[in-house]
């Protein structure tokens, strides 16, 4: 312990003179000289350039980090887009296939509705004819009736004519007719 | 049996003032660097307009500081030309730089710091450069010089003052520093107070430094020179022990000190600029 403080006590006392607090001008002046120069100097080969560079750096990051997020916004609202495009055109996609559905019931009920109409007039058409035919037949039927009644009248008045034999005659007459 | 106790004591005594001339040459300024066993260079002694201006060892080492900084930042910010996310120990220094920066000088002072940047960055590299280079065999340590850490205070305190009255100007400065609602009679007490506590804190930076300084070369010398003091080669082992262990700690205070003298500039510089209470 003595040891330790004549250590401490003739340390400061400075054994060859001269103590730790003694004031030195020229250490002063050097040293002012000395640091205003290295800070000039620093300040233009060092400092500058690399809180520049840092500067530049911290600007680069912040912007690639801005870029960043404006690409994800807009990739986002691509996507969005996308998307709503494709519910559209799906939309679109169902209302082509119920209008075309629409379309082709449609046109399916005029093609029948038009084939029954046809299929009808035919008939009416047909109808027509029969009947056409058959009048024509008839009246045809009718004149040669007449005509068979004109020969038959002929006949009895050619064969001189007792009642019986007339009503004979005209029973064959009838007769033949009904046979034909 | 006494007297023989009390002539060890005497001599021990005598051993140990050997002793603190040995460190004293070592921790004082002189007129010669000793490169022993090669040889002492010896400054040469300049004397202007009745001044002594004479180089001295710790002027030498504060100029090797100014050597080694000097290129080794300038290399740094050439690693910059290449990339702007330099590698290795353009990155370390990197990593320093940033600290000092974002750090220190945003975080202490505010908006406006960067004009302060510079300084604080020159400082801070050139008391830790100076401390580090007291850590090297034939080292010494500029920053134990008095001399040398008052004149940084200097400037820090006329960049502190500066900074103060800039943004208040001249007269503003010294009645913004005084508190608002204090009776008139108290004003040119409060002043004076005041004006006083400009001085201290720069006065305070100058001799915490210093004392840093010098107190760890001390214990390093003093550890190394029990072994002397006791003749003993069996001291040895644990003097050395202990003599790495304070070396390795001074590493740790180098930057320490470097980052307590930066940061207070900027708490005062920011201090000064804001003085609302």
């Amino acid at each position: 312990m003595l040891l330790l403080n004549n250590l401490a006590i003739l340390a400061f006392s400075g054994a060859e003179g001269g103590s730790p607090l003694e004031i030195n001008p020229g250490v002063i002046i050097w040293t002012t000289v000395t640091f205003l120069i290295l800070l000039w100097v620093l300040k233009k080969t060092a400092w500058k350039p690399i809180v520049d560079a840092l500067d530049q750096r911290e600007e680069s990051i912040k912007n690639s980090l801005e870029q960043a997020e404006i690409a994800r916004q807009e990739a986002e609202k691509l996507i969005a887009e996308n998307q709503a495009n494709l519910a559209k055109a799906e939309a679109e996609a169902q209302q082509i296939i119920a209008q075309s559905r629409e379309y082709a019931e449609n046109l399916k009920n005029q093609i029948i509705q038009e084939s029954k109409e046809e299929a009808r007039k035919m008939i009416d058409d047909a109808e027509a004819e029969i009947q056409r035919r058959q009048k024509e037949a008839f009246a045809k039927l009718k004149s040669e009736v007449a005509d068979i009644a004109v020969e038959a009248a002929e006949k009895i008045i050619k064969a001189n004519l007792d009642k019986e034999k007339q009503i004979e005659l005209v029973n064959k007459h009838i007769d033949e007719i009904s046979k034909n | 049996m006494v007297a023989d106790t009390a002539k060890v004591v005497v001599d021990s005594v005598k051993e140990a003032s050997n002793g603190a001339g040995w460190i004293m040459h070592h921790i004082l300024d002189s007129h010669e660097v000793s490169l022993e066993p090669f040889g002492v260079i010896h400054l040469p002694q300049i004397h202007l307009f009745g001044i002594d201006i004479s180089i001295t060892k710790h002027i030498v080492f504060a100029w090797i500081a100014f050597v080694v900084l000097v290129p080794i930042l300038i290399y740094v910010a050439k690693a910059y030309k290449k990339s702007l996310v330099p590698k290795g120990f353009a990155n370390f220094v990197e990593v320093l730089i940033v600290f000092v920066r974002d750090d220190i000088a945003k975080q202490a002072i505010g908006e406006n710091y960067r004009k302060y940047v510079p300084y604080l960055l020159t400082v801070f590299f050139f008391i830790l450069t100076c401390n580090l280079l007291g850590l090297v065999p034939y080292g010494n340590t500029a920053t134990s010089n008095i001399n040398i850490t008052a004149t940084l205070a200097t400037f820090s305190f006329i960049i502190i003052q500066a900074g103060g009255m800039k943004k208040y100007g001249i007269f503003g400065y010294f009645k913004a520093m005084l508190p608002h609602g204090i009776p008139s009679v108290l004003l040119p007490v409060l002043f004076i107070v005041e004006f006083l506590g400009l001085f201290t804190k720069p006065f305070a930076l100058a001799v915490r430094l210093f004392a840093n300084m010098i107190a760890g070369h001390t214990v390093i010398f003093s550890l190394i020179g029990l072994i002397f003091i006791f003749h003993s080669y069996f001291i040895a082992p644990v003097s050395v022990g202990f003599a790495l262990f304070i070396e390795l700690l001074e590493i740790l205070v180098a930057f320490i000190q470097a980052y307590i003298f930066t940061v207070l500039t900027a708490l005062f510089i920011g201090m000064a600029m804001h003085l609302e209470h």
